[in-house]
């Protein structure tokens, strides 16, 4: 690790395998995350959270709390609300009270906030509040909150459809007329298909230490956090301050995946009263909490319904799509995030001629739901490829070729969906991923298998990945706060050293190190020359952090701006001291050289002479070695695409499946760090895999959770995770400036869908197809006790 | 009334004297009474293994012990696995190399898990260090990069003394 390699493509630095720069302090436990900053005189929070999910608040006794204790309820806090809302006229606002006034929506709801000495205290202390409650009826799952009288979450609310939208219409549907597809299709195929509630599992739980500094008039927040501005804004609007009053920092954080790409209640709450008493307080979330109390995602309901040709070829499809979204309404990102994204998206990397879609989110009384890695990708691609998979069966062709025929093959394509790809290898990804499998044996090995009795499965999903969404794309969605722009500040010291500021944060991607890449080039530095800061309000002008797969596309873009100005700048300097013009000029290996000469000198005496002899400046240079730019993505954004290819065999006694081969042929265009992108997708592959195969948040009909600690809620291990071999194509970005596509949730987008279609090959001649992941071991079980019925008709 | 108890501990060689409250866990008497954070906490409940440490070179969870019972005994942390003067140790440089960590807080936990398994079963298969590694969880890698930086360091360890018998070998 103390020797870097040189780079290796074409002197350039983006390309290359760099080690990470963040690793060192990870490895010696000299990581800094939230909750190892408490220090000695921090109190400790605890919260008082409902054991009901649904209910009034009748009485709140603290009568029973130790003295030296405080407790906050709503209105001693009085941090009122986090509102995130729409302005779409489909949209219901579910706003999210900081600590819930008369009101629980669901088990877990913070009822009420204690503070004191030490965490063990203020569990003791919590446990002391006596709340009463009235406990209203809950409606605990999408058929039970859509019934005709359901119980209504919010009682504003005429039901518990809290945004119902259609952006795509076709009027000739259901019609039965000449223009109606579904009326002279050869074939109508229907397929079903649902997905688990799920919960990130960022192995550090949420995490917050607020303390009021009284020399610099601010509340400083240190937050676990992937959106630290955004941290910003909710904690200055609860505590009534302006945003420059309030500090966040996000220090290392022990992953993310989405769930903390919104405001949590918690560090909203935790700011808030320590802003009230003018102790620093600190609270460190628990497994529990995390579990029941935090954020969800990824509960759908796909309903299609397609016509087709007898080729196989879609004609057109009629789509019903219902999210699960829980109690509230997320900061920034709204209840409206899995719906919206999942209707506009759904036609994915298919050619869709006509298209209706209704998508739905549904509140119930369970946790609320955010943004987790993959955000309704994951179930499209599932929807899509299941239906592929049907539509190959009932016209008798090879699902591989029926995918074929419908991938879009020509670019930029302009989808019935309003959507642009970009350039991309749909079909070259999906043909290598094949042929890999098949040189490799597989198909021969399946064949073998199914003569020896046993079950083994190749499945396939084939997907893209719109990365680095710019304001137009949030703004259409009717956001109140809009993300989308990125801005990067590179700023040279008198030793010739660079820091670079970027308003992404990262959380395990390894920014530290593939940004400082993309500034190492433009500046002809070593890339251990240029440190990258993110994540604290004071350091950073302004960003929207890290989610969507944004950092490498829109932060990548914006810190190649700012390295390249100062580049430009130091160039124009070096040009003046040397003199020759400044277009000769050019910096290499931490020199200036004049272009085709020896005439040169180290970028580090350009810097001392521009900082410490301002005078020696060109006529007419400000001072300074400072420069910003900023980056947004225009229009429809960049696509990456990938194909998982999967081979898994199942064990007839318990219905478990084993995973034998795990292939990715994907293409983020060009690699900024070949090591950090292949630990990208593996890591995505791993969390794809627990929602195909083990993981589901479960409850009761009450709403209680049932799946409230890791021994039921099951985190995959190296036993179940398999190898995950990763190709490249490389179709590069056209505007992002570095080339590069965003690929942090390829992953998770495309293996519960790869995994689910493996598994049915795998029970071929059955006749029973798995619809709804997780695929639970009885329902193979039961498939393969079945008597075979029929083949299908293609497998 | 706390329950309170005077202790000493060992950690990374380090002679440690404090009193603590009989229910406190090991995890934080390590993390918060001796500032050693390098120590995370997962899950609480044994599970997810970050916690791991080693207590007299056995692997344990701290979260599931408490601080009175590690009386008297020896403990080691992440913090003690680098040279004095800050050189990683072949394990810790394996995990960088072969992209071990991503969020790194899972890390300190897989290392001192690893650092016992390969006391104990020096030249382990792949198989050996997948089944061990499948003790803790992460999340953001999906165990390969961990699975192959315990096994090249066993490898590279193997090979070093294969090397010095040899070594040995010539002289003799």
């Amino acid at each position: 690790m103390t020797a870097e390699p040189r780079a290796d493509t074409d002197g350039r630095w983006v390309g290359a395998r760099v080690p990470r720069r963040e690793d060192r302090r990870l490895l010696t436990g000299h990581g800094r995350f939230v909750d190892d900053l408490a220090g000695p005189g921090v109190r400790h929070a605890a919260f008082v959270r409902s054991p009901v999910a649904a209910g009034r608040i009748a009485a709140l006794d603290v009568s029973e709390v130790p003295a030296g204790v405080e407790v906050f309820d709503a209105a001693r806090l009085a941090a009122g609300d986090l509102a995130a809302v729409l302005d779409r006229p489909e949209f219901v606002a579910m706003t999210m009270p900081v600590l819930a006034r008369d009101r629980v929506c669901h088990v877990g709801d913070p009822v009420a906030l204690v503070v004191a000495d030490d965490p063990y205290a203020a569990e003791d202390a919590a446990e002391a509040v006596a709340v009463e409650y009235e406990p209203g009826d809950p409606v605990a799952g999408l058929d039970a909150a859509l019934a005709r009288h359901a119980p209504r979450v919010h009682p504003h609310a005429v039901v518990n459809t809290v945004l119902d939208v259609r952006p795509f219409d076709d009027p000739a549907f259901g019609t039965g007329a000449d223009d109606d597809p579904f009326a002279g299709a050869d074939h109508v195929v229907e397929v079903s298909v649902r997905s688990a509630r799920v919960n990130a599992v960022p192995l550090e739980a949420r995490a917050v230490r607020a303390e009021w500094n009284a020399s610099d008039e601010q509340l400083v927040v240190h937050v676990s956090s992937q959106v630290p501005h955004q941290v910003r804004t909710a904690v200055a609007r609860a505590a009534g301050l302006p945003e420059h009053r309030v500090r966040v920092v996000v220090p290392d954080v022990g992953g993310g995946f989405g769930l903390k790409c919104v405001v949590g209640r918690e560090e909203v709450a935790v700011a808030v009263a320590a802003l009230r008493s003018r102790r620093p307080v600190a609270w460190a979330e628990d497994r529990r909490e995390q579990l029941t109390a935090s954020f969800h995602g990824h509960e759908q309901v796909h309903d299609l319904r397609a016509a087709v040709t007898a080729d196989g070829t879609l004609l057109a499809l009629d789509a019903d799509i219902r999210c699960d979204v829980g109690a509230y309404s997320v900061f920034p990102f709204t209840h409206g995030v899995e719906p919206l994204m999942a209707a506009h998206e759904l036609p994915g990397v298919y050619r869709v001629p006509r298209y209706r879609v209704r998508a739905r989110a549904v509140a119930t009384h369970k946790a609320p739901t955010a943004p987790y890695r993959g955000v309704s990708r994951p179930q499209i691609v599932l929807a899509m490829e299941r239906l592929m998979a049907r539509i190959a069966a009932t016209v008798g062709l090879d699902p591989v070729e029926v995918r074929r025929r419908n991938l879009i093959d020509r670019f930029p394509w302009s989808g019935v969906n309003a959507i642009t790809y970009d350039a991309g290898s749909y079909r070259e990804s999906l043909d290598r991923c094949e042929a890999v499998l098949r040189d490799e044996g597989w198909y021969a090995r399946r064949e073998e298998a199914a003569r020896a009795g046993r079950h083994v499965g190749i499945g396939f999903a084939c997907f893209n990945e719109r990365t680095g969404y710019g304001t137009g794309a949030f703004a259409a969605r009717g956001m109140d706060v809009v993300p989308g722009p990125d801005l990067a500040e590179a700023r040279m010291d008198p030793s010739g050293t660079v820091l670079v500021t970027s308003g992404t944060l990262g959380h395990g991607q390894g920014h530290e190190t593939t940004l400082a890449q993309v500034a190492a080039d433009q500046l002809g530095l070593h890339p251990d020359r240029v440190r990258v800061r993110q994540g604290d309000t004071d350091l950073v002008p302004h960003g929207w952090g890290t989610f969507a797969s944004r950092s490498a596309v829109v932060g990548g873009a914006a810190v190649q701006g700012a390295a390249a100005g100062l580049a430009a700048k130091v160039r124009r300097i070096a040009a003046h001291l040397l003199e020759a013009a400044p277009e000769d000029v050019e910096l290499v290996d931490g020199r200036a050289v004049v272009r085709g000469t020896v005439v040169g000198m180290p970028v580090a005496e350009v810097a001392r002479m521009a900082l410490h002899q301002a005078h020696r400046l060109p006529p007419g240079t400000e001072p300074g070695l400072t420069v910003g730019a900023t980056f947004d993505v225009e229009g429809s954004g960049t696509f990456s695409n990938a194909t998982h290819g999967v081979v898994c065999e199942l064990e007839a006694g318990t219905g478990a499946v084993r995973l034998l081969r795990y292939l990715v042929v994907e293409d983020c265009g060009v690699v900024i760090n070949p090591q950090i992108v292949d630990g990208q997708v593996r890591g995505g592959v791993a969390q794809g895999v627990a929602a195909a195969l083990y993981e589901a948040v479960h409850y009761d009909a009450d709403g209680n959770p049932t799946s409230a600690s890791l021994m039921d809620y099951l985190v995959p291990t190296a036993h179940e995770v398999p190898r995950v071999d990763v190709e490249h194509l490389e179709t590069p970005c056209a505007f992002s400036r570095t080339g590069a596509k965003g690929m942090g949730e390829g992953g998770t987008i495309g293996a519960p869908a790869a995994v689910l279609d493996a598994v049915n090959d795998a029970l071929r001649g059955t006749g029973v197809a798995l619809d709804a992941v997780p695929v639970r071991p009885q329902d193979v079980a039961a498939a393969l006790r079945r008597e075979p019925t029929h083949r299908e008709a293609v497998r | 009334m706390k329950d309170l108890h005077l202790i000493t501990l060992s950690v990374n060689g380090t002679e440690h004297e404090l009193v603590v409250e009989s229910r406190r866990t090991l995890a934080d008497v390590l993390r918060h009474d001796l500032g050693y954070t390098g120590t995370h906490l997962g899950c609480e409940h044994g599970i997810c293994g970050a916690c791991t440490v080693l207590v007299d070179d056995a692997p344990v969870r701290a979260c599931l012990v408490f601080g009175v019972q590690a009386d008297g005994r020896s403990v080691r942390t992440v913090e003690g696995l680098a040279d004095p003067d800050g050189e990683l140790s072949d394990l810790q440089q394996a995990f960088s190399r072969c992209h071990g960590l991503q969020c790194g807080f899972c890390t300190p936990g897989f290392l001192m898990l690893a650092e016992a398994f390969l006391a104990e079963c020096p030249e382990p298969t792949e198989d050996e260090v997948r089944e061990v590694v499948a003790a803790n969880l992460c999340r953001c890698t999906g165990y390969q990069g961990i699975v192959e930086a315990i096994k090249q360091t066993a490898d590279q360890r193997a090979g070093a003394r294969g090397g010095a018998a040899a070594d040995r070998g010539a002289r003799a």
